[in-house]
């Protein structure tokens, strides 16, 4: 008897406006079993089973790039459809409404509320590992050690509350959103792609959430 | 403080090679760097620095090649310092697959370099890399120096640190010219007087030779450890770094 097996791997798009180092996301989300495909295609990020917002830097130029291709329609888009996005750092961020920086205020996404602000801490950027608090309800955490750390680089954050959302926080200088989830849209501050065994398990239980 | 102080080797590449003998046990070849950064990953090095020492700018290709295969097989931080004189080859490594890069002479020749790659890229993008010796002549007593501590500057370490940091430096790698080498412990004194004027992330660097040598830089202000030959040689692990740093009541990632 022969028996068919029919795996699906989900297609993941990694939103490409030009940020940063997007290679160790294409190659760790690939560990996590996606097929992926780096790509500034409006099409591509809106037909892809989840869609990933990457983002380093500063918050007005990332707005700008991904305006530039259009990544805020796809974005929308999704929004709409209910379809996973995952938000990574400043890519985060953008999911905001708003982001303050050097006296200036950008507009974000708008798809979570609430402002991005500068970090009150001694330390900043906050940038090393940190612990992070997450409810067990949030299941981008599920089977990660509650005493794990993930890699963080920002000097801005969003601290809620966000209403209907389910958070992750993180101190440094008082608590933070480190990571997010509200129906199909997710977000972590930290890098998943840069925080080792931690991060690739995050990506792993996103990648799985596509299916 | 809850976040890790972070244990971070420093791998010299000339043309695509680790130089400077590195015996590490288990490695096939230990001149290769992206086996060695994947060993160093696997021992729980919290990021790594790659520093490209190629003299010839033909060579510096091969620089490209190895952020490249690091980044697709080990999944820390990794910057790359050496050679970076300009936006496009920030762009360059970034692109490659590096997520920071340090520089050194370029900024103190042109140190409007700082911004410009902070505004393109962002403060996080950019450790400055400071090589300092004594100098009677400064206001703090120690200069900046060039050529591996070879050239004298006309700049004070310390002022240049809070300038950088003003120009959009993310984080300050302090390198002692004078302790690099004698494995007789780290330049607290120098630490502390940099911690002093910067909020941004400090990295000490030069003189540890053994694990009780970490945790005092750490006491005198720095945020992150940056070694090469202990670990290269196989003198310290980093699991022995980590669990000296713990027992003085540092966080560690393990």
């Amino acid at each position: 008897m022969v028996v068919a097996f029919i795996v699906t791997t989900p297609t993941v798009a990694i939103l490409d406006y030009g940020s940063g180092n997007l290679r160790s996301a294409e190659r760790a989300l690939l560990r996590a079993g996606a097929a992926v495909e780096v790509t500034s295609d409006r099409a591509t990020c809106v037909a892809a089973n989840g869609l990933v917002v990457p983002g380093v830097g500063a918050f007005a130029s990332c707005m700008d790039g991904i305006v530039a291709v259009g990544g805020d329609r796809a974005i929308a888009r999704r929004v709409r459809d209910a379809a996973p996005i995952l938000g990574i750092c400043v890519g985060a961020q953008v999911l905001f409404e708003s982001g303050r920086e050097h006296g200036q205020t950008t507009p974000g996404l708008g798809v979570f509320e609430g402002v991005v602000e500068r970090l009150r801490a001694d330390r900043v950027p906050h940038m090393g590992w940190n612990t992070v608090a997450a409810p067990t309800d949030l299941t981008l955490f599920d089977g990660v050690d509650p005493d794990a750390r993930f890699y963080f680089v920002h000097s801005y954050a969003a601290t809620g509350p966000v209403p209907g959302a389910t958070v992750a926080t993180c101190d440094h200088g008082g608590r933070f959103i480190a990571a997010i989830n509200r129906g199909a849209v997710s977000a972590t501050q930290f890098h998943p792609e840069k925080s080792a065994d931690a991060g690739a398990a995050v990506l792993r239980n996103w990648v799985r959430s596509l299916r | 403080m809850s976040i890790a102080v972070r244990v971070i080797p420093c791998l010299d590449v000339d043309a695509g090679r680790v130089v400077k003998g590195v015996q590490f046990a288990g490695l096939r070849d230990v001149g290769d760097p992206v086996e060695l950064a994947a060993a160093y990953g696997e021992a729980g090095a919290d990021e790594l620095t790659f520093l490209d020492v190629t003299a010839s700018v033909d060579d510096r290709d091969t620089v490209y090649d190895v952020v490249r295969r690091t980044a697709e097989t080990v999944f820390i931080p990794l910057t790359v310092g050496g050679g970076v004189r300009s936006v496009s080859d920030v762009d360059r490594l970034l692109r490659a697959g590096a997520d920071k890069v340090s520089v050194n002479t370029a900024v103190i020749e042109r140190p409007e370099l700082i911004g410009e790659i902070a505004r393109r890229f962002g403060s996080q993008v950019l450790v400055m890399s400071l090589d300092v010796a004594p100098n009677p002549a400064m206001p703090s007593g120690w200069g900046v120096t060039t050529h591996g501590g070879r050239r004298l500057t006309e700049l004070d370490a310390v002022a240049w640190a809070a300038t950088a940091a003003d120009l959009g430096a993310g984080e300050i790698l302090v390198n002692s010219i004078e302790a690099d080498g004698t494995k007789q412990g780290f330049d607290l004194p120098l630490i502390a007087a940099i911690r002093a004027v910067v909020t941004a992330p400090v990295i000490a660097s030069g003189g540890a030779g053994a694990a009780e040598h970490f945790p005092p830089a750490i006491a005198a202000g720095a945020d992150a450890v940056l070694a090469a030959s202990v670990f290269h040689f196989g003198q310290l692990t980093i699991p022995q770094v980590k669990d000296e740093l713990a027992e003085a009541g540092y966080p560690v990632r393990r």
